[in-house]
């Protein structure tokens, strides 16, 4: 075999692993989508690749759990979308300044303050579960919105993104600003924020993916439906005794698209932050 | 707008609307940009941080919350004479000595495939990626779908292969190892994308001079590769490490604990305490153990990594 053929054969070999392995790997969520399409009867009785071909096709299972009074799938979306839109907002506004404070307006003691910060990304949220469930208790939040809102939006973890950005941002640009006659609070708004769209991005998204997943907190102190987000409400049709596996197929789907819309979307901005905090942290 | 000279020869500096200098400005915005997310942080990591070394000390109930008293190490003593404690670290331990190593290794060979200049590999990078991107709640649940005996997807293949039906998430034995698979097929994906970072840093020269020794594809996965990925590969671990002794959502919603406490972890067993037991003191002590294994965990990793 020349050198040339050994390549081409390399090469379609490691096509084929990638789509072989690649099927393996979405096989489970494809059934999910498919199945969520198909008549309560044939979920379980369509085996080996018949589980991936929906005959009869049915959107009935989207429009039980969607419009039928006791579900309220609806409701749960909302709840998960207005909470994590709101950590989303506050978090990226609180850490980026906090960061741009420890970077770049370096005020008596802001070094201890980065140390300290760093030391908190080593705790892991398990170990505060019971005390930080106390301190919401005392704020009067159980069963409140800010109960799934506030502890979240102060983020070591985010404010060490942001610092790792505005480190290397040019010193030029500020000075430029500075000399125009900008004040501190001008340079940041006008100058910095404009030219950290990728950063604001990359910490955006991060947070959205990390607490559209939360599930322990809210399993905890949103014990009332009224305030319960889409995570619990899974978890409550997957328990019911008269479990209707076609609905929760499409309550799993509806659950996974804006993650997965998000990703596809944003993906360049997603897999920096997975990265930059991965090889360079 | 008026302009200062200040000390320095060149130093011109404009201001507005301020009877501050620039670096005075600077220093109190600064300290009012760091005050929402230091008191933030305070209130809910730090101090709830100082209370669980607290409560661990003292005998505390939600439910009579006005009767709690210090007693001293009791809560450390029962968990030492639990045995469900010996149970829960051992199978907090048995899935991470398991999933680490597998979970990066997969990660690491997916991430060498979708490397290739092949048309294949972005369609590859976003297969493998799905299921990350996807919450662990939902992956439980269809897992659990997956697993069933009669009915699962998994055992109608193994029977094609002539296998019978495996028990699964029903059997002690195979309980944990289910989940195990399972997590794997979750999160490789992330670490892939962290190996796929450090793979692209790798100068192609280094393994044209090793084709030029004649090395095959083994030697220079060998001796090209894993040296040049080092640090991303120690960084892999810790976090891959960190990951696993949580593992919580996992056996909460296939398992609930179960079959007779082999999928128990330490993370349930503190919920358990906490929250349908109520036991303030108890669940605390656990959670300051829980924090110690997982900081001298990492922390051991990080010596052992840098060697």
């Amino acid at each position: 075999m020349t050198n040339r053929t050994k390549k081409r054969m390399g090469k379609i070999g490691i096509t084929i692993s990638i789509l072989v392995l690649g099927f393996l790997f979405i096989s489970p969520l494809l059934w999910m989508i498919i199945a969520s399409i198909k008549p309560e009867t044939l979920i379980f009785k369509d085996m080996g690749f018949e589980a991936f071909i929906p005959k009869q096709m049915t959107f009935d299972n989207y429009s039980k759990i969607l419009f039928s009074d006791n579900i309220n799938f609806f409701h749960y979306m909302g709840n998960s979308l207005f909470t994590v839109g709101m950590i989303v907002l506050f978090g990226t506004i609180v850490n980026s300044i906090c960061a741009y404070a420890l970077v770049k307006l370096k005020f008596p003691g802001s070094d201890y303050v980065l140390l300290i910060i760093i030391a908190l990304y080593v705790v892991p949220f398990e170990s505060v579960l019971i005390p930080l469930y106390i301190v919401v208790n005392k704020f009067g939040w159980i069963n409140q919105y800010p109960a799934l809102i506030v502890p979240f939006i102060a983020s070591a973890f985010n404010i060490f993104l942001f610092r790792q950005f505005f480190m290397g941002f040019p010193k030029e640009l500020e000075e430029a600003a500075q000399i125009d006659g900008a004040s501190p609070w001008q340079t940041f708004i006008k100058i910095v924020v404009p030219n950290s769209k990728p950063v604001f991005a990359t910490a955006a998204i991060l947070t959205f993916v990390t607490h559209w997943s939360d599930f322990m907190w809210p399993l905890i102190v949103a014990t009332d439906q009224s305030i319960q987000t889409v995570q619990i409400g899974i978890q409550y049709l997957f328990t019911d005794n008269n479990i209707q596996y076609g609905q929760i197929m499409a309550a799993l789907t509806l659950t996974t698209i804006p993650v997965i819309l998000i990703f596809l979307f944003f993906q360049r901005y997603y897999v920096q932050g997975i990265t930059s905090s991965g090889v360079k942290g | 707008m008026e302009t200062i000279v200040r000390k320095g020869e060149n130093q011109v500096k404009y201001k507005r609307n301020s009877h501050m200098t620039y670096e005075r400005q600077q220093k109190v915005l600064g300290v009012l940009f760091s005050l929402p997310a230091l008191v933030l942080l305070f209130t809910f990591l730090i101090l709830p941080v100082a209370l669980a070394f607290v409560y661990s000390f003292m005998n505390y109930n939600m439910l009579n919350p006005d009767e709690k008293v210090f007693t001293g190490l009791d809560n450390y003593v029962r968990l030492f004479k639990d045995a469900i404690f010996f149970t829960a670290l051992k199978n907090t331990l048995y899935f991470t000595a398991l999933v680490v190593p597998l979970q990066c290794g997969v990660a690491l060979f997916l991430a060498i495939l979708v490397n290739k200049k092949v048309k294949v590999a972005s369609l590859g990078r976003v297969f493998f990626f799905s299921p990350v991107v996807t919450s662990m709640v939902v992956v439980a649940i269809l897992w659990t779908f997956l697993y069933n005996v009669d009915n699962g997807l998994i055992n109608h293949t193994l029977n094609f292969f002539g296998i019978k039906n495996q028990p699964f998430l029903l059997s002690p034995n195979q309980a944990m190892n289910s989940i195990i698979f399972m997590s794997i097929w979750q999160a490789a994906g992330f670490q892939m994308m962290i190996f796929l970072a450090g793979l692209k840093d790798v100068p192609e020269e280094l393994y044209e001079a090793a084709e030029i020794d004649g090395a095959n594809v083994w030697q220079k996965f060998r001796n090209v590769t894993l040296p040049s990925i080092q640090h991303v590969t120690g960084f892999v671990l810790i976090i891959t490490t960190i990951q696993a002794f949580r593992l919580f959502i996992q056996p909460y919603v296939m398992t609930n604990g179960g079959p007779s406490d082999s999928t128990k972890t330490l993370v349930f067993m503190l919920y358990e305490n906490g929250f349908q037991f109520r036991d303030v003191g108890y669940s605390s002590a656990i959670a300051v153990v829980f924090f110690l294994v997982v900081l001298i965990t990492s922390m051991v990793l990080k010596k052992l990594l840098k060697q």
